[in-house]
């Protein structure tokens, strides 16, 4: 390690596997991971640690999701829309956490060749947005629709009749094959589609960004973000059906069925006892209609296989709607202030236009006017992606999980996670050519004790915090995708590479929601713990999808530990008006619950006032 | 019957050729309700009448016509000798009684006796407006009592021919005898602190910043750069306060005469309050709008009015320096992602043909 080395982070292979973790390399598509061969290459760059979309140690089969990601970004800023100054997103697992570094074009030529391309392709997209958009949610709702037909059904003794009388010649056993290939096709074409305006989206907003920069400089990123940002969008649906099933209840006085409920309260009993009245019941239908699709929500981000969605664990919105309930009995207004957002948005944008001449003016209509056009998909994708999309794969992984089970390959349903992807297609063929030819699963010895050697391993590797980067890291951020979504700005770096001794009293970061706070930290390292989170409390996570709603009705203020201006943490807390500071490396780690903080939104400085039990 | 005294509030002080750049800031200001300390100002005319009555044009211009650019000891005997005719000459008495009166008028208004006053110079000129000089002219305050205060109108006029002033014309091509010299006479404030603002960021020249520097006492120390002001930049923009940084303030002027040590304690606490900062800048962004463009005001906040009404507005004039560049344009596409953007939203634009039916460039494969 080279701790007194301020110049650069360690290098992957100073990195020090934490103890029981040895020979987790194995357990990964050895592309992910880093090597002999290939460390020159990879100890001349930068990496970061993308805990935005895993906040934990990945298990071998969730890695997909670091490739299908690193694709579609790829596939999309390298070769389809030819980015002109960056290339994809190199990607690797460290110690079950993952990496990536962006991928720079210097050569002034090489960029000129590539804009010209840019041009004319993005300008198609920008030019069409609205209707190429449009035909983006078909896609991707039938992508969605054809992982939801996939089965994966225990084997059947024998195949059934239909197979002879249909003189179909294929056994339902192929089902499970093709179907895993379907499976992980789907996967990766939603992921593609995921970047076919991401990227394009972010550069239109950062068009407008760098307009009002110039013409204001120092126009604060809040005010640009509050100028574009919609007002009505998809995202805030789930917790808006949760505000409105909250005033249902109060409408037919079922409010104090909900006192009292928590995350740890059985969602059965609750739901039971509200079906044997009639207002209960009236209810009860409300709540089933918004499950679908609203409650195909994770608590979380849904990148790994073991986090909920609100309709998997009906305590989630069950706590959320009786918080809301709680308040609306207290008095308090719970609507989000959509007109005052409204206002407030309209003012900003006549203040700031007001201070232009009538060229820029001009300009700033045509700027602004792209960047909103673009935005609804910045806003709007995750609930496609990683919400909808994700939760269905899951849902298929998780049945695989069972098929082994009752194919007596493995003894747990969550074992099927400790096989990566590749692994998991040759297990799947072993077990299908056992069943057929009648013998046991060739593979099943084998791979239980490597199972149980996995689940070791990731105990160990989960057991700790990602550093925030390795490598030699670059004079000066560039990459605007780095800045705007991962946060990962020239300053931050420099802090993670002064702060790696500790013991500061103050944390830096983005600034991500307005305003200051000060209160008591609560760190919640997953969405499950949730429920110890109290009110007037300080929340600290390694990120906040936008689906801890029911966290932001409680906590009084925000910090994670990744995230830019642009990240779901920063959109939402401006949303609910809460000081927010995001990407600051280190927050998880560093702040202990118990502690007095201040949170100053304005500047993006966490600064702890007195330690936990003082 | 000429008009030799008008106070800020009347219409007459918004004449800005007899009343000069500065005079009619304060009039403006006074007319938007914006809060200005009460005065008058001594006419233009009340200066012609005094050149005339004293037989002192053909003088002015004899001993002016003495001067050789390119020798500065001819400045120094010009002033010399008109500062020694001037001051022989006096004020013609119906100005003088109409100063007298405006004075008394004052006292009336504000209550208890003679108030002291700060005597401003408010040039006017035929060829520019009222903030050519800016600076060239002195201030004075705390002068008491209406023969004082004649006595400092008096030394305005003298101030025209100073050999600074004097250089200061030459160097621009003006001819002093196209001067014409108004002269502010106002209730002085007995500043807590003070200050200038800028509703602009004088070092960016970012139009949504409004940037504030304050010190202890009258705003002389920080004009003079006595002191390190206390600095605030807020947002004009929803007004919110964006930045503090204390000063190092280690004089103040309690009264105009000479400065006097800040004691420790207060040396390094900042000299306004949040509020008062966002307040003064509110009536900072209310006078651009009134005038149209970024302004450079001088503010105080006074210890002797009510809370709730003791900001008080001195002095305002356009800003010259970011006003005056010729300002690029905000938007410099030329480099970056940004004019490859701003470049492809025109490209899409031209080429919705080479995109054929629409369906072409390659993201359909997946059927």
């Amino acid at each position: 390690m080279t701790a007194n080395d301020h110049s650069r982070f360690p290098f992957f292979n100073e990195a020090q596997a934490p103890d029981g973790a040895a020979g987790w390399e194995s357990m990964y598509p050895y592309f992910l991971v880093p090597s002999e061969e290939t460390r020159e290459e990879e100890n001349s760059r930068f990496w970061f640690a993308d805990t935005m979309h895993w906040s934990r140690g990945v298990h071998p089969f969730d890695s997909i999701g670091a490739e299908a990601v690193y694709l579609g970004a790829g596939q999309n800023s390298t070769r389809i829309f030819v980015l002109p100054t960056s290339l994809g997103l190199d990607v690797r697992v460290v110690n079950g956490y993952v990496y990536i570094s962006p991928i720079a074009v210097t050569d002034p030529e090489e960029i000129g060749r590539r804009a010209s391309f840019f041009q004319e392709r993005a300008g198609y997209y920008y030019a069409n947005w609205d209707e190429l958009y449009g035909r983006w949610k078909e896609k991707m709702l039938a992508a969605i629709e054809s992982m939801r037909t996939l089965k994966f059904t225990p084997l059947p003794e024998l195949d059934p009749v239909e197979v002879v009388t249909e003189a179909r010649g294929r056994s339902v056993s192929w089902d499970v094959i093709e179907n895993y290939h379907r499976l992980i096709d789907e996967f990766f074409l939603v992921w593609q589609y995921h970047f076919e305006f991401l990227n394009l989206g972010y550069g239109g907003y950062i068009t407008f960004f760098q307009f009002c920069r110039q013409a204001f400089p120092q126009i604060s990123e809040q005010d640009v973000a509050r100028m574009v940002a919609g007002v009505d969008v998809l995202a805030f649906r789930p917790d808006d059906e949760l505000r409105r099933l909250a005033v249902l209840a109060g409408e037919l006085d079922l409010a104090d069925r909900f006192a009292g409920f928590t995350a740890t309260s059985a969602a059965d009993a609750l739901l039971d006892a509200l079906a044997g009245t009639e207002n209960g019941q009236v209810w009860l239908k409300a709540f089933e209609k918004a499950k679908d699709p609203w409650f195909n929500y994770f608590a979380e981000y849904g990148f790994t296989h073991d986090q909920d969605t609100w309709a998997g664990n009906l305590s989630i919105p069950l706590t959320g709607i009786a918080r809301y309930v709680a308040k609306l009995q207290a008095g308090e207004d719970i609507s989000r202030p959509v007109a005052r957002l409204r206002e407030e948005r309209d003012r900003l944008v006549a203040e700031y236009r007001a201070l232009l001449t009538e060229e820029e003016a001009r300009q700033f209509d045509e700027l602004l006017n792209l960047a909103r056009t673009v935005f609804p998909y910045i806003e709007e994708h995750n609930i496609y992606v990683e919400h909808w999309a994700h939760a269905v794969f899951w849902e298929k992984a998780w049945e695989l999980g069972g098929l082994l089970v009752s194919a007596g390959f493995t003894r747990e349903r969550d074992d099927v996670f400790y096989l990566n992807r590749f692994e998991l297609d040759t297990v799947l063929f072993d077990v299908v050519e056992s069943w057929a030819i009648g013998v046991p699963a060739r593979g099943s010895k084998r791979w239980q004790a490597e199972i149980d050697r996995r689940r070791g391993i990731m105990a160990a590797l989960q057991s700790q915090v990602a550093p925030p980067a390795y490598g030699i890291p670059p004079e000066q951020v560039t990459d605007p995708f780095a800045v705007m979504n991962y946060g990962v700005t020239t300053e931050r770096v420099q802090e993670w590479l002064g702060a790696a001794s500790g013991g500061d009293a103050r944390l830096t970061g983005i600034p991500g929601g307005p305003g200051t706070v000060e209160g008591v930290v609560r760190v919640l390292r997953t969405e499950n713990d949730l429920g110890l989170l109290q009110p007037g409390e300080i929340l600290v996570a390694p990120i906040t999808a936008p689906s801890w709603a029911a966290a932001f009705s409680v906590a009084v203020g925000v910090v994670t530990d990744i995230g830019g201006m642009m990240s779901h943490a920063a959109i939402v807390c401006r949303e609910y008006g809460l000081p927010a500071v995001v990407g600051t490396g280190f927050a998880t780690a560093r702040l202990k619950t118990g502690q007095r903080v201040r949170v100053d939104g304005e500047t993006g400085v966490v600064t702890i006032l007195t330690e936990a039990g003082e | 019957m000429t008009v030799y005294t008008v106070p800020f509030d009347s219409e007459a002080c918004r004449d800005v050729r007899e009343v000069g750049g500065k005079a009619l800031g304060l009039a403006e200001m006074t007319a938007a309700g914006l809060p200005v300390a009460p005065g008058f100002t001594v006419t233009a005319a009340a200066y012609r009448d005094f050149l005339d009555e004293n037989g002192l044009r053909d003088d002015v211009r004899r001993i002016l016509g003495q001067v050789d650019p390119d020798d500065r000891s001819t400045y120094d005997a010009a002033e010399r000798a008109l500062t020694e005719r001037l001051s022989r000459a006096p004020l013609p008495a119906r100005v003088a009684d109409e100063v007298r009166r405006a004075y008394a008028e004052l006292n009336a208004r504000i209550g208890g006796g003679d108030v002291p006053v700060a005597v401003r110079s408010s040039a006017t000129a035929e060829d520019s407006g009222g903030d050519s000089f800016a600076g060239e002219f002195e201030t004075w305050v705390d002068v008491v009592g209406a023969e004082d205060v004649l006595a400092h109108v008096h030394r305005c006029y003298l101030s025209v021919f100073t050999g600074r002033v004097l250089s200061y014309a030459v160097e621009r091509g003006i001819d002093l005898r196209t001067v014409e010299m108004a002269v502010v006479v106002q209730k002085t404030v007995r500043a807590r602190s003070a200050g200038v603002m800028f509703t602009l960021d004088p070092i960016t020249g970012d139009r949504s910043r409004i940037v504030l520097e304050s010190s202890w006492g009258l705003g002389l120390s920080v004009v003079g750069g006595e002191v390190t002001p206390d600095r605030y930049v807020v947002n004009k923009v929803g007004l919110s306060l964006d930045q503090r940084v204390l000063g190092d303030k280690r004089v103040e002027y309690r009264r105009g005469d000479r400065p006097v040590p800040v004691p420790e304690d207060r040396r390094e606490r900042l000299c306004l309050e949040d509020h008062e900062v966002l307040a003064l800048a509110a009536l900072g962004r209310k006078l651009e709008q009134l005038q149209g463009r970024p302004q450079d005001i001088e503010f105080a906040v006074d210890e002797d009015l009510p809370q709730d009404a003791n900001l008080v507005l001195l002095q305002c004039r356009p800003e010259t320096v970011w006003s005056s560049v010729k300002r690029a344009p905000a938007f410099d596409a030329g480099t970056g992602l940004m004019s490859w953007i701003v470049g492809s939203i025109g490209a899409g634009a031209r080429t919705p043909a080479g995109a054929g039916d629409g369906h072409g460039h390659g993201g359909h494969r997946h059927g």
